[in-house]
């Protein structure tokens, strides 16, 4: 997908095609589908905007951290600077970093909430979103909230960060080891994509694992794989249904269901 | 014996190549020629090594003759009473662990070996752990916990194995796993990269009171190649060094953002030039850094770790 492709969710322009069914929708359709294709239930791209119109109750979301901005730590350059690719992306998505956290409600059931947008820098980790997400965990061992991340990250650690993004992966994972020890409950939502270092520490903690249909989500880049083994990858390696099938998700949840779906385990969970 | 150089060693090998034929030929009382050799030997190592450029130091802490788990092994530790298994799937040759002793400490050593032969370095991946290496790890530090043995990870792997095995059996879960628990374990543990710092493959084990580097270790968020192939779709001589340099991954760079403790200082050369000398200088900081954490609390050392971590990163 190209950057403005992105940007709305789906590709811009009145129709768009599915890349899973190839059938032409009507885009407005499928925006008020949850970014769902009505034929084969096709999960496209949602932001993290959407994503909290769609779990949250109406206003009650109330964001923390907003204004937490990257730096650029190691001078990175690549095809720019990394201190131009952060005032791009911020222009293109309306975002600060990648991650949007805050607390809400869901069917009435106080929650904190954070997410990981794809559309800045593929939803990589660098200093703010492990900031973001380890303030996050904190605070909700301090409310006695259940705590659900919904992980869009195919980027995994952010490169142009260099090693303390590998670091935010040690840091959010020991807020929420505390979170753990504190009894709270930890709900992942992954979708797609999940990968890399995104997928190596905060997206496999939770108590219970959710996945959209056939996300990608893995540890290795599928490129990465071919050029060690020189094998093709099988079918549905590495989806959602891959991942269940091995024992490593609990449920895989439509997106109009994931409300719900939640509301339904904290209840189960009681934190008291 | 003479060391296989590296690109960037060719004067350096010159000059080894003939100072062992002269040593080789037996003449005791050196002569001024074989000293003022000597001399400058050592001078153009000092030049070549205070120098290094980031990529270098990947070879070097890539170096064929670098002391690798096994050897340290030899040569820090008095025991080594290995222990077996992930209790689910398997033992992964890649990732070691046992008790060991090491001076007056008992221990768990665990550490990744990446091999040095052919059928070595086929049966431990090079280095790279499965996810039953990550359950095996985690399985014997727990069991180390119990009884508060503090715990020893020499971390020293290209990256944790990518293939369709791994993916099946859950490489991000195993890793994410070993990360959460390892913040919480109520014992001490000190880190060391001694060779490679691979991503999430060394973070797996890298997680303690304290974490430290051998000088040219080189620890990072993704491989030199992998970045050069992502940022400029392939990786070679040119791509690998621009890289390096932008990851900022030496241990001078790993100490300026506060993200390891010390410095292991490494032999004139290289710890490949005297594996013995290298082993010395990771025993004693060892042994200087476990002293010092059991005499703390499991409290105040777990509020230590959580600080340790909970302060890197940069934002505005
Ligand atoms: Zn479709």
């Amino acid at each position: 997908m190209s950057s403005s492709e992105i940007k709305r969710g789906v590709p811009e322009g009145l129709w768009i095609k599915c890349p899973t069914c190839k059938a032409t929708l009507f885009k407005k359709d499928v925006e008020r589908n949850l970014n769902v294709c009505e034929q084969c239930q096709h999960h496209f791209y949602t932001s993290a905007g959407d994503r909290i119109a769609q779990l949250l109750d109406e206003n009650t979301f109330e964001e923390w951290d907003a204004n937490l901005q990257p730096v650029d730590t190691l001078g990175f350059v690549d095809s720019q600077p990394y201190s131009k690719r952060i005032v791009d992306q911020q222009k293109k998505t309306g975002l600060k970093d990648a991650a949007v956290t805050g607390r809400g409600f869901i069917r009435g059931r106080g929650v904190v909430i954070g997410i990981t947008d794809f559309a800045f820098m593929a939803g990589s980790m660098g200093s703010v979103v492990g900031e973001k997400l380890a303030r996050a965990a904190e605070r909700a061992t301090e409310l006695r909230v259940p705590l659900i991340f919904v992980s869009g990250s195919g980027g995994g650690a952010r490169m142009q960060e260099g090693i303390l993004s590998l670091m935010q992966m040690a840091k959010i994972s020991a807020a929420l080891a505390k979170y753990d020890s504190a009894g709270g409950l930890y709900i992942c939502v992954l979708t797609n994509p999940t990968m890399g270092g995104v997928a190596a520490s905060w997206a496999f903690q939770g108590d219970i694992t959710l996945a959209e249909p056939k996300a990608m989500i893995g540890f290795a880049g599928a490129r990465t794989i071919k050029n060690t083994i020189r094998l093709e990858l099988p079918d549905g390696f590495q989806t959602s249904e891959f991942l269940m099938k091995h024992g490593f998700v609990d449920r895989i949840v439509h997106r109009r269901d994931l409300r719900t779906e939640v509301a339904q385990l904290i209840d189960y969970c009681d934190m008291k | 014996m003479v060391p296989e150089p590296l690109p960037f060693e060719a004067d350096i090998h010159q000059l080894e190549l003939l100072l062992d034929k002269l040593e080789g030929a037996g003449g005791e009382g050196a002569s001024d020629e074989t000293r003022r050799m000597k001399r400058e030997h050592r001078a153009l190592l000092k030049k070549t090594y205070d120098n290094l450029s980031p990529w270098q130091t990947v070879e070097v802490s890539r170096h064929k003759q670098r002391p690798q788990f096994l050897d340290y092994l030899g040569l820090c530790f008095e025991e080594f009473v290995e222990l077996h298994g992930d209790r689910a799937f398997g033992d992964d040759r890649a990732l070691r662990t046992g008790f060991a002793r090491l001076g007056e400490h008992k221990i768990l050593l665990v550490g990744h070996h990446k091999g040095r032969t052919l059928k070595e370095r086929q049966e431990c991946f090079y280095g790279c752990t499965h996810p039953e290496g990550y359950r095996k790890a985690l399985g014997k530090m727990r069991i180390a916990a119990k009884f508060r043995v503090p715990i020893v990870c020499l971390i020293d792997t290209p990256g944790a194995y990518p293939g369709i095995g791994a993916e099946e059996r859950g490489q991000s879960q195993l890793i994410a796993t070993s990360i959460l628990e390892l913040t919480r374990l109520p014992t001490p543990i000190v880190c060391v990269v001694i060779g490679e710092g691979g991503s999430g493959g060394a973070l797996g084990i890298a997680i303690g009171d304290r974490v430290s580097m051998m000088q040219h270790a080189y620890y990072s968020v993704i491989s030199p190649e992998g970045c050069a192939g992502i940022l400029w779709k392939t990786a070679n001589d040119e791509t690998k060094p621009r890289a390096a340099s932008a990851l900022r991954m030496t241990s001078r760079d790993l100490q300026q953002f506060g993200v390891i403790d010390d410095i292991i200082p490494e032999p004139l050369g290289g710890a490949h030039r005297s594996p013995r000398d290298a082993a010395d200088a990771l025993k004693k900081h060892l042994q200087r850094r476990l002293r010092e954490l059991v005499s703390l609390s499991t409290e105040e050392l777990l509020a230590k770790r959580y600080e340790k971590f909970r302060k890197l990163g940069q934002f505005a």
